[in-house]
């Protein structure tokens, strides 16, 4: 089977670089934020098959550090948004120790629970700006240099971002630790009586999922200039979920199509007032009910389906010998 | 310690809300021999297996591999030992292809299974021998299919080629023939008989053809203790182990131990 991954990244890349021409470039960094959120993600529940339902505390949690380094202790962009990832990343060490050790549905309420209390934390401690949240992050010169107060220039700071998110995801997915991490997925118990220790690679792939999605937090604060509750409420865990789902759970790029689907819906359904959520529930239902594997993964099992007649006659040989 | 032997439980108990599943179980599998254990369902063949390679925690006794204390240690602990064990319903890596399978065993030696920044092109190194075991067992050709789409009889013979990839010491079997063809059977002893070569094998066992056919050692659990042991010849005549199976002790059945399973 032939990997079109690559190319097909080379010429998303491309259509981005050209793509603020025609679209607003602070929509298109909105929808960025939200892919790299939701393929981080997806290294976690597609990748390992853990469902968390608290990662928009890794997601809310950086952009307020990140907002706030900038904001309060004047630091350069670059170091508040690294500032935010290693937070994230901290705090995914400390609530996946605690998470690992339940499966399914247990993890998952773990995982919201934890989520919550950071939840509280931000609502409670004086640093965050409670209901206000932290407001006008200054947009200061990346690296002392760069000017990023236009939203163009930034447009492509936030896209090298996510092209690096991607590439450290895809990159995980695919080397010897992913390959375990898939194993896992698959069959917990076989890969235990191999001599894996599984805890510590769910661990591992929960601290690098908290801390890519840490980094989509606290660049979404820098491009908004704001750091809000918004981020760390549960429905942020959900809308994760949700993008994931409808773009294709366990795909390399169904989380960033189901991230561009649901942010464009909520921008141009915006009208339609409470009612985008209605129908994203719609839109939610029908997918589990009628396209499980998602967009990317309903196109990537129609493309599999098409090529198996080549396929079978490849393997023919081999299952008539029994 | 006595140098023979690869596996010993002392007194090896446990409970599972008042009902006492395994009971005193002291047993000792001697180095390079097929070990069988039987009983009837329910005699606690599986929680003595599970208890064995850590998978449940005994509520009190002692197990040793090759003279050392193992009791305490967790699972992926006691399979670096050498301690491999395979499982009732097939334990394949269903989406993973078969070199894949067999490979995943092959690369926790590599050492570099928790580096996620190198490509996983530095696992080729292992296919040549992933393709070697392959062939042995007989799945040559099909390496590049997934574990899903193969015959549960071949399912099996997978899992057996990715646990003899680790080159364990000790072979833990599940009823390796659960399930299978007549056909299969044929394959899965060949397959053990070959592997028990240079290795020692512990089995959970319904089939008493196979059991006969293969093993030197039975020991045959009932109600969670073990009632006979020896080897099938002996074991096949003794009136506890007819009665077990056959709920009476009238010499008349005995053929009939045979017979109901074979």
């Amino acid at each position: 089977m032939k990997n079109y991954d690559m190319p097909i990244f080379a010429a998303l890349i491309a259509l981005l670089l050209v793509a603020p021409l025609a679209v607003y470039p602070v929509f298109l960094m909105k929808v960025l934020c939200f892919a790299l959120f939701a393929l981080a993600f997806n290294l976690l529940v597609g990748y390992v098959g853990l469902l968390s339902f608290g990662h928009a505390m890794f997601f809310g949690f950086s952009a307020y550090i990140s907002a706030y380094t900038v904001k309060s202790w004047g630091w350069n962009p670059e170091f508040g948004i690294l500032a935010g990832t290693a937070v994230a990343a901290l705090l995914g060490l400390v609530a996946g120790a605690i998470a690992i050790r339940r499966q399914g549905i247990y993890f998952a309420m773990v995982t919201l629970a934890l989520a919550q209390m950071v939840f509280f934390f931000c609502l409670q401690a004086p640093f965050t700006g409670g209901e206000d949240g932290i407001q006008g992050v200054p947009r200061r010169a990346l690296f002392g240099i760069l000017d990023i107060r236009s939203d163009m220039n930034f447009y492509y700071v936030v896209l090298a971002i996510f092209a690096a998110g991607f590439l450290i995801i895809y990159r995980t997915i695919h080397s010897p630790f992913g390959q375990v991490l898939k194993a896992i997925r698959e069959n917990e118990p076989r890969a235990i009586s191999l001599g894996y220790k599984v805890d510590q690679y769910k661990l591992l792939a929960f601290v690098l999922s908290a801390g890519l999605t840490g980094l989509a937090g606290s660049t979404k604060a820098i491009v908004f200039q704001l750091a809000s509750l918004t981020d760390v409420t549960w429905q942020m865990s959900g809308e994760a979920v949700l993008m994931t789902l409808v773009g294709g759970m366990g795909t390399v790029f169904g989380p960033m199509v189901g991230a561009a689907i649901i942010i464009t819906m909520q921008n141009y359904l915006a009208g339609f007032g409470e009612y985008v959520l209605v129908i994203q529930g719609v839109i939610f239902v029908i997918t589990v009910l009628l396209f499980r594997r998602g967009v990317v993964g309903e196109i990537a099992a129609l493309g599999a389906r098409l090529a198996r007649p080549r396929e079978e006659t490849v393997t023919s040989p081999a299952t008539a010998t029994h | 310690m006595d140098q023979d032997v690869a596996i010993e439980t002392y007194d090896l108990v446990r409970d599972f809300k008042g009902f006492r599943a395994v009971d005193q179980v002291n047993l000792k599998v001697k180095r390079g021999t097929i070990h069988a254990l039987i009983g009837p369902n329910g005699a606690g063949k599986t929680t003595c297996f599970n208890l064995i390679t850590k998978f449940l925690a005994p509520t009190s006794g002692r197990i040793h591999l090759n003279g050392q204390d193992i009791t305490r240690l967790a699972p992926a602990s006691v399979a670096r030992l050498g301690l491999v064990r395979s499982f009732q319903i097939s334990a394949t890596f269903p989406h993973l292809t078969l070199l894949e399978n067999v490979r995943i065993a092959l690369q926790r030696q590599l050492g570099t299974s928790f580096h996620f920044w190198r490509s996983e092109t530095t696992l080729d190194q292992l296919n040549d021998r992933a393709l070697a075991i392959l062939h042995d067992v007989g799945l040559a050709g099909t390496e590049s299919l997934v574990a899903a789409e193969l015959p549960y009889g071949r399912k099996r013979v997978l899992e057996i080629a990715t646990t003899l990839a680790l080159e364990p010491e000790v072979m833990l079997l599940d009823e390796p023939m659960a399930g299978m063809g007549r056909e299969d059977i044929g394959r899965i002893s060949q397959l053990i008989r070959k592997a028990a070569k240079s290795r020692t094998v512990l089995m959970v066992e319904h089939n008493l053809s196979v059991v006969a056919d293969l093993s030197d050692t039975i020991t045959v659990l009932a109600r969670g203790r073990v009632i006979a042991e020896g080897p099938y010849a002996t074991v096949s005549q003794n009136p506890q182990v007819i009665e077990a199976y056959m709920g009476t002790t009238d010499p008349e059945s005995a053929p009939a131990f045979r017979g109901a399973h074979g």
